[in-house]
């Protein structure tokens, strides 16, 4: 009996934090939009970013790539301080934007969100009319002040965004009725509509068909020559058509960022090489 | 599980469905229809020469002229029948006493119901009750007054072992051989010469206020005192329920403190009404002194305790049902919190909130227990606004329990109570189509 109780000792494995791995390729670019250095994020105990450092670019498309889980949704939601919203988030280190740590406790979040804008998974406009989820957020913002500076706004918002043509007969219309892809390009110019210097997109294609998508790639590449685009992806062909830099994340760790056609054709970490060439995803 | 028994558990299943269906469809049936035709009874009915008298006097209503021309009508008959009863009289007076005393007491009884029938007789003093003043309103009651004055209601007591059964002995016997025996016939024969009955349309029972506690008139002032109560009762529950409803589901934290406000919350929207009432009293009237006593302002907030878990729980629910997407897209864009609250969550949420609102609104109009202590009376005037402060109503819900109960001419109104009935019905019924159209038409708007 006592044998038995001798013989299955549990072994305790000692859950000591483990170190961050270092990031290979270039992190820097010349003049930044964004600086982010070693960024750890926490939910309650659980880090799921560890020491990430990495700037973004102006007027670029930085992709992030890897396998799902590995914290990229979660780091791009600590550029406009989305995490703010989790109740157990808590995040460390500096993102610099404007010259600025943005997680000084003196930076407001409203007019942030409003310069780093934000467009999701799963398109998703308001309940309201097509109209009214464009000239909602500048009227908040104090954007606008007339009917007249609203409508200017929403068509050119609806005509970045390259869905002008397409609803300018219902913009009375409510904005969900649109199909998949188009709710995402009015997404895209929700966010436009309040002038901001960054986007970040969160997976914007994954739920939207192949031709849905296509027009959202051209509609990126479009918008890169105004705006800084950072744009999380599973699908490494939209990373190699879209962005100029990407990131391969994973586990927590940014284990390569670097040129988009450096990173896909001569990866530097066998990691990355993996995960490109689809071993495991 | 084979096939073959799944088959059969399918079909038994849906047998057994659509009988619980069924049997639900012919109990709604069997309490609505009576109460509709009861109800309607009030409004359209066949209404006697009475009636329109006492709608003229009491209300002015009606053509002077056609009613002055129907009274004379009526008197030619009434008037042979008023010469009948003179003559009996004088024949009364020429017996001797001890023959005359059975015939008097009998004389007296017939009189009294045939005054029920017809108002006033000659030589009767001017009534004080309004009840008096008028005979029969309505032809049915007309009908069973005739019975009355035809036939003496007897009780056979005979067999000790089997309840009394009762049987009915011609009036007219009691006054055989004497002048009176033609009056009986001539009354069966005559009744709607003398009573003039017509299809009457009353749109004035919903409109009127009672006379002499609902022995004549409408119910105009418990459909405006319950419309007061629950209304009053909203203005206080809805906003405060809707806030606390923003407060569970976006401020609060998952503490002990919390969870107890829940609890407390789902343990009150089990409590019995008839507790809510009490404490109403026992607090807002004795303790608070919100007025002297009761008052329609102690019974909307009462009554407003009593709902606000509901419309709490309703609220909460359709906020939660907001999809998460819409508050982080607001967010994203850098509204704030109470701001997203403001503009996106809650006209996502807003048909379920109207629906639990109106709902909690209709359960406020039909209660009885919480306003008896706090706001009802049986037998009021109509109130106007500026008195709710101070006094209490009559309403709908604890007058029909009241006429039920304990009104002392029950039997002669029905119809009264079955008008109320049905007005409080389908005051519930509209709420709750207006709260479906209205989810309609949100939800219509919002999707599209
Ligand atoms: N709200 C949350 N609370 C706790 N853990 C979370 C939360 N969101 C994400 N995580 C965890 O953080 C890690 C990274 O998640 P995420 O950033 O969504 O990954 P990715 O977008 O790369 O698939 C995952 O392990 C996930 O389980
Ligand atoms: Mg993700």
């Amino acid at each position: 009996m006592l044998d038995v109780l001798n013989t299955t000792t549990v072994e305790k494995r000692n859950l000591a934090p483990r170190d961050s791995r270092k990031t290979i390729g270039t992190v820097n670019v010349p003049n930044p939009r964004m600086v982010c250095r070693n960024v750890n994020v926490y939910y309650g105990d659980k880090q799921a970013i560890r020491n990430v450092t990495i700037d973004i670019g102006c007027n670029e498309v930085l992709s992030m790539i890897g396998p799902s889980g590995c914290g990229k949704s979660t780091f791009l939601r600590c550029l406009n301080r989305m995490n703010d919203t989790i109740d157990n988030c808590r995040v460390e280190g500096d993102i610099i934007f404007e010259g600025n740590d943005i997680y000084d406790p003196s930076i407001d979040v409203v007019p942030l969100r409003a310069q780093v804008g934000m467009v999701f998974q799963k398109p998703n406009p308001f309940p309201k009319s097509i109209y009214e989820n464009i000239a909602w957020a500048p009227k908040i913002h104090g954007i606008v002040e007339s009917k007249s500076d609203a409508d200017e706004i929403v068509e050119t918002s609806l005509v970045k965004a390259g869905l002008w043509e397409e609803v300018k007969d219902r913009l009375d219309q409510p904005g969900t009725g649109l199909s998949g892809g188009q709710q995402q390009r009015l997404c895209i110019a929700r966010a436009i509509a309040v002038s901001p210097e960054v986007i970040l997109m969160d997976e914007p294609c994954s739920a939207l068909d192949p031709i849905a998508t296509a027009k959202i790639e051209d509609l990126i590449e479009e918008l890169r020559s105004h705006y800084t685009i950072a744009i999380v992806t599973h699908s490494m062909q939209q990373a190699a058509r879209v962005s100029q830099r990407t990131a391969f994340f994973h586990l927590g760790d940014l284990i390569e960022v670097g040129k988009t056609d450096d990173v896909f054709t001569k990866p530097l970490h066998q990691l990355t090489e993996d995960y490109i060439t689809g071993r495991y995803g | 599980m084979d096939l073959g028994t799944r088959k059969i558990l399918d079909k038994s299943f849906t047998a057994v469905g659509i009988t619980s269906i069924l049997l639900m469809a012919v109990a709604l049936l069997v309490v609505i229809v009576p109460i509709f035709s009861g109800g309607i009874g009030a409004i359209f009915f066949k209404g006697t020469i009475e009636h329109r008298k006492l709608q003229y006097e009491e209300f002015g209503n009606g053509d002077r002229e056609v009613i002055q021309r129907q009274i004379e009508e009526s008197d030619i008959y009434r008037n042979k029948v008023f010469a009948m009863l003179g003559e009996f009289e004088t024949e009364l007076e020429s017996m001797t006493p001890a023959e005359s005393r059975k015939l008097r007491s009998s004389y007296k009884k017939a009189r009294k119901v045939l005054s029920h029938l017809l108002g006033p007789l000659p030589g009767d003093q001017e009534p004080i009750l309004l009840r008096y003043r008028y005979g029969t309103t309505r032809w049915e009651q007309a009908e069973e007054a005739l019975h009355d004055l035809l036939y003496v209601t007897k009780w056979d007591y005979s067999d000790p072992t089997r309840m009394a059964k009762q049987y009915f002995v011609p009036r007219m016997e009691e006054f055989k051989g004497t002048s009176l025996a033609v009056f009986f016939p001539f009354m069966e024969e005559n009744l709607a010469n003398m009573m003039l009955p017509e299809q009457t349309f009353y749109w004035g029972f919903i409109t009127e206020r009672s006379l002499d506690a609902h022995i004549f008139g409408g119910i105009w002032a418990e459909i405006q005192g319950t419309f007061f109560l629950a209304v009053g009762a909203m203005l206080f529950a809805f906003p405060l329920g809707v806030i606390a409803a923003i407060y569970f589901t976006e401020y609060a934290k998952d503490n002990l403190f919390t969870s107890i406000l829940r609890s407390a919350n789902s343990t009150l929207a089990g409590v019995p009404s008839i507790v809510f009432g009490l404490f109403g009293l026992a607090f807002f009237i004795n303790t608070v002194k919100v007025s002297e006593s009761k008052s329609v302002l102690a019974g909307s907030l009462t009554l407003a305790i009593m709902i606000l878990p509901t419309i709490i729980r309703a609220s909460e629910e359709a906020i939660l049902a907001v999809p998460k997407a819409y508050k982080e897209a607001s967010m994203s864009l850098g509204s704030t919190k109470w701001r997203t609250i403001v503009t996106v969550i809650l006209p996502a949420a807003l048909p379920g909130i109207i629906t639990g609102g109106i709902i909690s609104l209709g359960r406020a109009a039909g209660e009885t227990a919480p306003i008896i202590f706090t706001a009802a009376v049986s037998v009021g005037a109509t109130i106007g606004i500026a008195d709710v402060f101070s006094s209490p109503t009559p309403a709908l819900s604890w007058n029909i329990y009241n006429l039920a109960s304990e009104h002392e001419a029950a039997n002669e109104i029905r119809h009264v109570q079955y008008g109320m009935v049905l007005a409080l019905i389908s005051i519930v019924l509209l709420l709750n189509l207006s709260a479906i159209l209205l989810r309609a038409r949100i939800s219509k708007k919002l999707k599209g």
